[in-house]
């Protein structure tokens, strides 16, 4: 095939949207690094501010992963056996169902985050806790991994499956457990990583839920870019990219493998 | 049998929806019980229409919001196709580079934007080689907008190029044979065809911009758009019940707007982060 002006132009266009994406990533790798950035590089390449981060801010990172799992196990002990029943049974109250999970993400994080202030505000010892974040964080991923998991569910042959395990005398604990759990396992390792990826990059309720004392890595972000010098809130940012990197290469992989499993 | 299996079914859907129901439903009503609750009583709900400034503060949000999910479906719309038909060499790259930001908050893409137009930005820096003054906009409308485009491309592009791998080739090819143009076949026969994903991914972009809160408390401090009204009205003037009001009107258009696209679209209209 030969390249028309066409193809470069439309080339042009993705290379730009590509620069605009990436080009302020670059340029915030590089001033976490700069002694000065506003002299340039000239001024030498640094890791004080790295650690610089690391003193103020580790407590937050600990927290973001802590709250990130906690709100893992609870969307899978809440969302996979929904998921099965909501597959199971396909009628308008399950439907209804579905939908109502679904509201803590078509709603914007702040009116969830406000609802929950004004209802369990009053509770200190819960309100001053990373369970309060947990919580709204739990609402607003739910839905992602009942979604993955329903996805895998409704894509195979469930009902077969389980008639001839129940015609061979198996209980429901064991369908469920033997049958149904081993074969959804593609959905819960992809509900699972979005879980995880939402859950540390959660801001818009985290920001009205957290405390002094519960401060998690976006919450984290907004106070440095607000009060730091740029180089600060720059390393800071690195850290950032150095804990979803893995993640995101994680999803990556995953979705060629489901690839493949699909041909 | 069959009884008892949906008891057991009503149990494993129990835990779900007990949590959902203490955590989600109770709070939301206890927030419309606190919106009718002020000063104005139910009119608060009419506030965003009434009050001039809220009613503003509206409107710039729904001018941003669409004029980011037009921009966005203009230029996803584009790179997602000629993603979808192309391969070249560093085409995974440049894939991997467009979907990079999908998993950032909403406060990192305001860095981001501060990173381009801010006081020490890429943007100011060669404006300023080349004509000797500054130029910063990352805290107005302007960088606004240039943080919500950020944030909506990659998630766009991805569901663009989801579709454009299921357009039938035929048809184009059918529209060519007959003698159709360049810009024939893209308006009769390839934007059609993506339909679905246009408007699904629209919807989303649409949604995500009225209620993003991270990249605007980022940067803009001195614009009024819906989210950071409501969180000035509930933090600084501790008026809760207009907050209140204004955060489930605001909640009831995005919930709308999704749900119009998915009954547009067919299923798969799902808001994200």
């Amino acid at each position: 095939m030969t390249r028309t002006g066409s193809f470069y132009a439309q080339l042009a266009v993705t290379a730009l949207i590509g620069a605009f994406l990436i080009v302020p990533v670059i340029l915030s790798v590089v001033a976490g690094l700069t002694v000065n950035f506003f002299q340039g590089l000239k001024s030498g390449l640094t890791l004080r501010w790295i650690g610089e981060v690391w003193s103020l801010y580790s407590g937050t990172v600990y927290l973001s992963l802590l709250v990130a799992f906690a709100c893992l196990g609870a969307t899978l002990l809440l969302g996979v056996p929904a998921a099965y029943v909501l597959a199971k049974r396909q009628s308008r109250w399950t439907r209804l169902v579905e939908e109502l999970l679904m509201l803590p993400v078509a709603v914007p994080g702040l009116a969830t985050a406000l609802a929950l202030i004004l209802l369990y505000g009053g509770f200190r010892e819960f309100r001053t806790s990373w369970h309060f974040i947990l919580v709204g964080h739990v609402l607003f991923t739910l839905p992602f991994m009942v979604r993955a998991v329903l996805a895998v569910l409704t894509s195979i042959d469930l009902a077969t499956l389980e008639e001839g395990a129940s015609s061979l005398g198996a209980s429901f604990a064991q369908r469920f457990f033997g049958i149904v759990l081993p074969n959804c396992r593609s959905g819960i390792l992809a509900g699972a990583l979005m879980v995880v990826t939402l859950s540390i990059g959660e801001f818009n309720m985290t920001w009205m839920l957290h405390t002094p004392l519960t401060k998690t890595l976006p919450v984290g972000f907004a106070d440095s870019y607000a009060s730091m010098r740029i180089e600060i809130g720059s390393a800071y940012t690195i850290v950032f990219f150095f804990m979803i990197v893995p993640l995101l290469l994680l999803v990556q992989r995953f979705a060629r493998l489901g690839a493949l499993d699909r041909q | 049998m069959r009884r008892r299996e949906n008891l057991l079914l009503l149990l494993l859907m129990a835990p779900a929806a007990a949590a959902f129901a203490a955590f989600w439903l109770l709070p939301m009503a206890r927030l419309a019980a606190v919106a009718g609750s002020g000063p104005l009583g139910i009119a608060a709900y009419a506030a965003i229409l009434t009050n001039p400034r809220y009613f503003a503060s509206l409107v710039a949000t729904i001018l941003l919001s669409a004029g980011v999910t037009g921009a966005t479906l203009l230029l996803a719309g584009v790179a997602g196709v000629f993603l979808a038909r192309n391969y070249f060499p560093g085409r995974s790259l440049l894939l991997a580079l467009l979907t990079f930001p999908l998993a950032f908050p909403g406060v990192v893409v305001g860095f981001m934007v501060i990173m381009l137009a801010g006081r020490q930005g890429f943007i100011g820096d060669i404006v300023f080689r080349l004509s000797g003054s500054r130029l910063v906009f990352a805290y107005s409308m302007t960088g606004l907008f240039m943080g919500y485009l950020y944030f909506s491309i990659p998630r766009v592009i991805l569901t663009v190029i989801a579709g454009a791998e299921k357009l039938d080739a035929a048809l184009e090819e059918a529209a060519r044979s007959l003698g159709a143009g360049r810009w024939r076949i893209v308006r009769d026969v390839i934007i059609p065809g993506l339909r679905p994903a246009l408007i699904s991914s629209g919807a989303i972009c649409f949604a995500t911009s009225m209620g993003a809160f991270g990249t605007a408390f980022t940067l803009a401090t001195n614009i009024d758009v819906l989210p950071m009204t409501i969180y000035t009205e509930f933090t600084l003037n501790a008026n809760f019940a207009m907050a209140a009001s204004l955060s489930l009107v605001l909640g009831f258009i995005t919930w709308l707007v999704l749900a119009l696209a998915r009954s547009a679209a067919g299923s798969g209209v799902a808001a994200a982060a």
